[in-house]
């Protein structure tokens, strides 16, 4: 458990850069710290690792206090991870990886191995390891840098916009291989990132910040948005709060409907509905429109605009695999992809009601 | 001061010469580079062989290729050319590079946008890129500038008058007042040529003291 | 008269002894290695402070502007200032190399200082985040990085040195310059073509070795020679080859 007790970090020409922050960073969560730019909230993150020394306040970590510590010693503990990566350009993939357990003194073999597992823990593959960072893409030097924070295995990850530099479908990749890493390693990750998306999608739980250093709420994903504590942190929540909570609450026991099915080759029955799902090998294609088919069906024929909810999914995809689909009627899936019914945004509609009430 | 009182008339000669055969090379030098690094960022395979070629150039110490210069010029070794043609080697050598990273330094997306509103080929170069290469082929120019003014004082030792002249006499005979001026002088007209230049360059980009 | 340097050159006689061309090579090598060697112990840990530090820039700014001076004057006025009060044969020696040195710190201050300025900061950022002491965080992250441009400062320095000490043999220096010098006075043109044919080629060679050096010592990574294969590159530090900032006027 990381805790801030009353810290505040002032700069000579008198602008405080955090003020009065008191907050408990939670052993094994991921805490993100949000808020716009001027909010202090790399300063926090810095404060931890000691990259920035607090003006007053104490900040500790399982109870001893930071400032006590060998800073290059404390360093070693506590992964670091920033936006621009920050590799080191004359260093191999591995040897960056290995930089730590080196710094630590094991000896090359024992740090080399340690660095090779990571990699591949991180999703890089092995014959990356002898290039050098200018020879990746943004993407790849992001995960050597979580790779080279992980790679002695500290119990605490400081996460500075780490994938605020990439593409937003890197980033989304980055992100769920986060949260896939974090569900193995339990570490105690304090997130800084000024995007609520995905402070919403990473922290178990958010603390907004706001300009001056001032810390406006702490809470839960779900709560900061079903209970934002003042027009500050609404605002900044931002709009759709309604939709994007259905991300955080659980799903309500749907009633799931059966539906007429076809394959490729059949012809739609005579008295066939207006819209039938085609399915092949128990995976649903898409739908058609029966009275526009001639003879067989073939993919010329398919509708694909409905996006397709999986059983576990969060009731926004739900609700978004009904909405979606030219039949009104949402697609869920197993676990294997296979089709095993669909479901109404009406009737999802009316359990939310009931269950919000 | 005393030597300077009674030598003036001398050391404005020697000025003026020395002016001369710094000068016409940075000019010389300059009209040669421009093609030469248009040509080096042009065609990919020019750049390395071009950059190589000068860089090698560079390596010539001054007294060595002054003295070489008859055997390549068929001059006699006392004929000013000797000095003129080597430092415009020494400008070439160094303005190429800087031609071609002043003209690689014009962002792909300026030169695009000036493609697509119609601009071809040599009146793009002359429009937009020269241009914006303007700082980075100023900072060269200076480099070139300054270095010139100190090369060229070497050529006394081949004989060819200038303020380095002022410099061996003053040493070969022990006057301290003319060594002095010879290397204030040398100096002062270092800095003029840094300065003009840097107006210059001032002077052709606007934009940049926006 | 291409035929007599050409005799003059591979004539044996002409080699040896200790007026000789062998001699005179490696006078020239010999001073050269110590003038370099003495401004590199000067400039590099001087230029790395200042990178490192962010202190002392005006340092750095200072020999640039020195390097208006012009060398030929600095040499004259060493020997005729500094020689005298210096006993015995170094009376020629310790002005030459002290103008040398003078010579060679510029480049070599100006090309280690910008290559530590030149390093990424992000990278100098985690260094220090991943426990890096200042001292393992200049000699681990910053030296190498700044190495690239360190080294061409460096190659620049050994070659003003190199034509600098050629014509230090006008105030007594040994050296391959007094075949230019002697031969000048003589006007024996075949002694003075020979003598800087010479002195061309050794700053060819030294310039070609130290070229070969960098690419042992420097690493791939930051050396440019593997880059990114699509788009743009984003280690900083890139081979400044020859022409390069480091560049200092040349004698």
């Amino acid at each position: 458990m990381i805790r801030f007790d009353d810290v505040t970090k002032e700069y000579p020409g008198g602008t405080v850069a955090v003020n009065g922050l008191s907050l408990t960073i939670p052993t094994g969560q991921i805490t993100a710290l949000v808020g716009p730019s001027g909010c202090g909230k790399t300063t926090s993150l810095r404060m931890i690792n000691r990259m920035i020394e607090p003006t007053r306040g104490l900040i500790s970590i399982d109870g001893k206090g930071v400032a006590d510590l060998d800073a290059a010693t404390l360093r070693r503990g506590i992964g670091y991870v920033i936006q621009h990566a920050g590799l080191f350009p004359h260093r191999t993939v591995l040897d960056n990886v290995a930089t730590v357990p080196r710094l630590l003194g094991w000896d090359r073999a024992k740090s080399r191995a340690a660095a090779q597992d990571w990699m591949e823990r991180v999703g890089l593959s092995a014959d990356l390891a002898d290039r050098y960072p200018s020879q990746l893409s943004g993407g790849q030097q992001q995960r050597v840098g979580v790779a080279r924070a992980l790679a002695a295995d500290p119990p605490i990850l400081l996460m500075d916009e780490p994938f605020s530099a990439v593409d937003p479908v890197v980033r989304q990749q980055l992100q769920s291989e986060l949260l896939r890493l974090q569900a193995e390693l339990h570490k105690t990750i304090v997130f800084v990132t000024h995007d609520i998306d995905e402070a919403l999608l990473l922290g178990n739980q958010v603390a907004v910040l706001r300009v001056g250093g001032i810390l406006a709420q702490v809470a839960r994903p779900a709560d900061l948005l079903a209970a934002p504590a003042d027009d500050f942190v609404a605002d900044f929540l931002g709009h759709d709060r309604g939709i994007r909570a259905l991300s955080f609450v659980g799903m309500p026991r749907l009633p799931l409907h059966p539906e007429l099915t076809l394959a490729l080759g059949e012809v739609p029955p005579a008295d066939a509905p207006d819209w039938m799902l085609v399915v092949e090998g128990g995976h649903p294609l898409g739908w058609v429109r029966t009275a526009g088919v001639q003879g067989a069906v073939d993919t010329s024929d398919l509708n694909r605009s409905g996006t397709v909810a999986s059983l576990t999914a969060s009731p926004r995809e739900v609700l978004d695999a009904a909405l979606s689909s030219p039949a009104r009627r949402g697609v869920l899936v197993d676990d294997a992809g296979e089709f095993v019914g669909t479901v109404r945004a009406s009737e999802l509609a009316t359990l939310l009601e009931a269950g919000q009430a | 001061m005393g030597w300077l009182s009674t030598h003036g008339g001398d050391v404005w000669t020697l000025l003026l010469q020395h002016v001369w055969l710094a000068a016409v090379p940075l000019v010389i030098g300059l009209l040669v580079a421009l093609p030469l690094g248009w040509a080096a960022r042009r065609w990919r395979a020019a750049y390395p062989i071009l950059v190589t070629t000068s860089g090698l150039l560079y390596t010539v110490p001054s007294l060595a290729l002054f003295i070489l210069m008859p055997l390549i010029l068929g001059t006699r070794i006392l004929d000013p050319i000797n000095v003129v043609a080597a430092m415009t080697v020494y400008t070439v050598a160094l303005l190429v590079r800087s031609v071609a990273d002043g003209l690689g330094a014009v962002p792909e997306d300026v030169r695009a946008a000036a493609t697509a509103m119609g601009y071809r080929g040599f009146r793009r170069l002359l429009a937009v890129d020269l241009p914006l290469a303007v700082p980075v082929l100023t900072a060269g120019l200076r480099v070139a500038a300054v270095s010139n003014v100190s090369i060229v004082s070497v050529a006394s030792l081949i004989g060819v008058a200038q303020l380095g002249n002022l410099l061996t006499d003053g040493y070969n005979r022990a006057i301290n007042g003319e060594l002095i001026t010879g290397i204030v002088a040398c100096l002062l007209l270092a800095l003029a040529f840094d300065w003009i230049i840097r107006g210059i360059g001032r002077a052709l980009t606007p934009w940049t003291r926006a | 008269m291409i035929p007599t340097i050409w005799t003059w050159l591979t004539s044996a006689q002409n080699w040896v002894g200790s007026f000789g061309i062998g001699n005179r090579l490696a006078q020239h090598v010999g001073y050269s290695l110590l003038v370099v060697a003495i401004a590199a112990v000067i400039a590099i840990p001087l230029g790395l402070w200042v990178g490192h530090t962010g202190r002392g820039r005006w340092v750095v700014s200072a020999t640039n502007a020195a390097r208006a001076v012009p060398t030929l004057g600095l040499l004259f006025a060493l020997a005729l200032w500094v020689g005298p009060h210096i006993p015995g044969r170094a009376a020629f020696v310790v002005p030459s190399v002290i103008a040398l040195v003078l010579l060679a710190i510029p480049p070599i201050l100006a090309g280690t200082y910008a290559g530590v300025e030149a390093v990424d900061p992000a990278a100098r950022d985690a260094a220090k985040g991943l426990g890096m002491t200042p001292r393992q965080v200049l000699a681990r992250v910053e030296l190498p990085c700044a190495l690239p441009l360190l080294w061409s400062g460096l190659r620049s320095a050994v070659l003003q040195v190199i034509a600098t000490a050629t014509i230090a043999a006008y105030i007594g220096l040994g050296g391959l310059g007094r075949f230019l010098i002697d031969g000048l006075a003589q006007a024996d043109y075949a002694q003075t073509a020979g003598g800087a044919i010479l002195v061309c080629l050794l700053a060819l060679v030294a310039d070609g070795v130290l070229a070969l050096v960098q690419r042992v010592v420097v690493s791939p990574g930051v050396s440019g020679r593997r880059r990114r294969r699509r788009g743009i590159i984003l280690a900083p530090g890139k081979d400044m080859g020859h022409g390069n900032v480091a560049h200092t006027t040349r004698a």
